[in-house]
């Protein structure tokens, strides 16, 4: 260890550190639709999931070193089931498990010697798109309030540019998950990646159920999205015997 | 009592690797929010619940669980009662605990409504940090464990005794757990009931019960055996046919905990108060076994 650093030095240090420890792993994306939320990331795992549930109205994204968002999940959801216990499950609100996670991510960054590489979305539910929220919370402990979509990650600008100039309010799921496919699609040198279900962890929080709003997408009913969701998809092994949109 | 969400031991308990168990983890970092905890006040003589500590603390009553072709049913009166009085007409004492399983409460209300409550958020917790449900043995032993730990307030005569039900996944069979104050957990074949009314309850299952009947028997047999419970047992209410109140009924099966509505548990409420209309003492059985059966 040196003699001395000055402060700005060691927390640009520790900035880049983590916006590199990000960049390494591939973008993911939140965005609204017509009856929920949706939450779209490239991850070739079943088991080890990016996008969590953490209680009933309100789910989990991150990106970066998964060991540490991992801790992050965990951490939410005790922090919401103690809420909802000792007041009631109406009480746990998305923003305030945000600015949890803020001052932990925050205390993280400045006290300890290395910051944690992730950056997290938390979403909630709400009775209609007007209610819906989206927290982004990055490394640094920085909270910013989201609308309509957020790109998480290394690219999130190049990302962000596809959803600006695609993502209409109210989209229906299959159309959102185009949408969402082709801005993941569009990252790198320009060159498409193959993206099939079998790589893809996809989730909603879905306006009408009963009790716990969030659910995984997977097997036939994601294949099933996919095939309805416009050409810039594209599906696994059995391509449909014909468009079918 | 202060609790601090951002208080340091707080987060850090939520960061660290640990147990699944939330209730483990409240009385690690909370154990203040654990029900029970000011149970150790003064202890005092063993008596009557409720009354060794100068109050009459509501009781709720009889339980009923039977196994059926796919699953297990049970349902619960109505009724809390605090001494002679009728606390509440209406409350319920069975409940989905998830969605493969339920759970239904005897003894004190208020202490058995916080250990269901706390049993609830255990099953939901452990789904939701490990990403699958627990078995239903495992579920069975939980609940037996918060009972255990019931145990002190039990000693001053607050006790709760639960009963468990759900289905197994694994055999595609409905399953029952009863359990003593101790936290003593025993399985449970064909049906079981708990709570003031059970000895009543259960002689009018052993009659009305047979093996591998459908679901709308299982019901029709339940709501004989919890009419014959309030019949004898004033701790125990009968169907209300006045205001429409009538027994928590509630099926386990492969599709899931399914709670029936008013209309239907009315229906066969309505059903069984017909015929004691002309049978007051209910169904008959026959003296003899069939050659079948």
């Amino acid at each position: 260890m040196p003699f001395y650093v000055s402060p700005e030095q060691a927390m640009k240090d520790k900035a880049d550190y983590a916006r590199k420890g990000i960049a390494r792993g591939r973008n993911s994306v939140v965005l609204q639709y017509d009856e929920g939320i949706l939450f779209v990331a490239p991850n070739p795992s079943g088991a080890l999931h990016k996008i969590s549930e953490i209680y009933d109205r309100i789910a989990f994204a991150a990106v970066g070193r998964y060991n540490e968002y991992e801790n992050l999940r965990v951490a939410g959801v005790r922090y919401a089931d103690t809420r909802g216990y000792q007041y009631d499950r109406a009480d746990v609100t998305a923003r305030g498990l945000a600015n949890w996670y803020a001052q932990i991510l925050g205390t993280i960054f400045t006290e300890s010697n290395k910051p944690y590489e992730v950056e997290i979305v938390v979403a909630e539910l709400g009775e209609s798109a007007a209610g819906d929220q989206m927290y982004r919370i990055t490394f640094d402990g920085s909270v910013a309030d989201e609308h309509g979509f957020v790109a998480m990650g290394g690219q999130a600008d190049q990302v962000s540019a596809v959803l600006k100039e695609r993502y209409t309010e109210g989209m229906p799921l299959s159309g959102a998950l185009g949408v969402a496919l082709a801005a993941l699609e569009g990252q790198g040198d320009g060159e498409t990646s193959e993206v099939n279900a079998g790589q893809l962890e996809v989730a909603v929080l879905m306006r009408g159920r009963a009790h716990r709003a969030f659910r995984r997408l997977t097997g036939a009913r994601l294949e099933e999205l996919l095939s309805a969701g416009g050409p810039a998809t594209r599906q696994t092994s059995t391509p449909p015997e014909d468009a079918d949109q | 009592m202060g609790f601090d969400y951002f208080g340091e031991r707080f987060t850090a308990a939520c960061m660290a690797t640990g147990t699944p168990s939330f209730a483990d983890f409240l009385a690690a970092c909370a154990p203040g929010l654990l029900p029970g905890t000011g149970h150790q006040a003064a202890p005092v003589a063993g008596g009557p619940a409720g009354q060794g500590i100068g109050l009459d603390l509501p009781h709720a009553t009889t339980i009923v669980a039977a196994a059926f072709d796919g699953g297990v049913l049970m349902a619960g009166d109505r009724r809390s009662t605090a001494g002679n009085l009728i606390a509440q007409r209406d409350i319920e004492k069975v409940f989905r605990s998830d969605d493969y399983s339920c759970v239904g409460i005897a003894g004190v209300a208020g202490v058995g409504l916080e250990l269901v409550r706390l049993f609830q958020l255990e099953l939901e917790h452990y789904e939701k940090l490990e990403g699958r449900s627990l078995s239903l043995e495992g579920k069975a032993n939980r609940l037996s464990a918060f009972v255990r730990g019931n145990l002190g307030g039990a000693m001053q005569g607050l006790i709760v005794v639960p009963l468990f039900a759900g289905y197994d996944e694994e055999t595609g069979q409905g399953r029952i757990f009863s359990y003593d104050v101790a936290g003593g957990r025993y399985e449970e074949h064909k049906f079981h009931a708990i709570g003031s009314g059970s000895v009543f309850a259960r002689g009018s299952l052993k009659k009305l019960y047979a093996d591998g009947m459908p679901v709308d028997d299982a019901v029709t047999v339940c709501m004989q055996a919890l009419y014959d419970a309030a019949d004898d047992d004033s701790a125990t209410g009968g169907p209300d046919l006045t205001r429409r109140i009538f027994p928590v009924v509630a099926t386990v099966t492969a599709d899931g905990f399914r709670q029936l509505t008013e209309d239907e548990a009315g229906g066969y409420a309505q059903a069984v108060v017909d015929e004691r209309m002309r049978s007051p003492a209910g169904p008959r059985a026959p003296l003899h076994s069939q050659q079948n059966e």
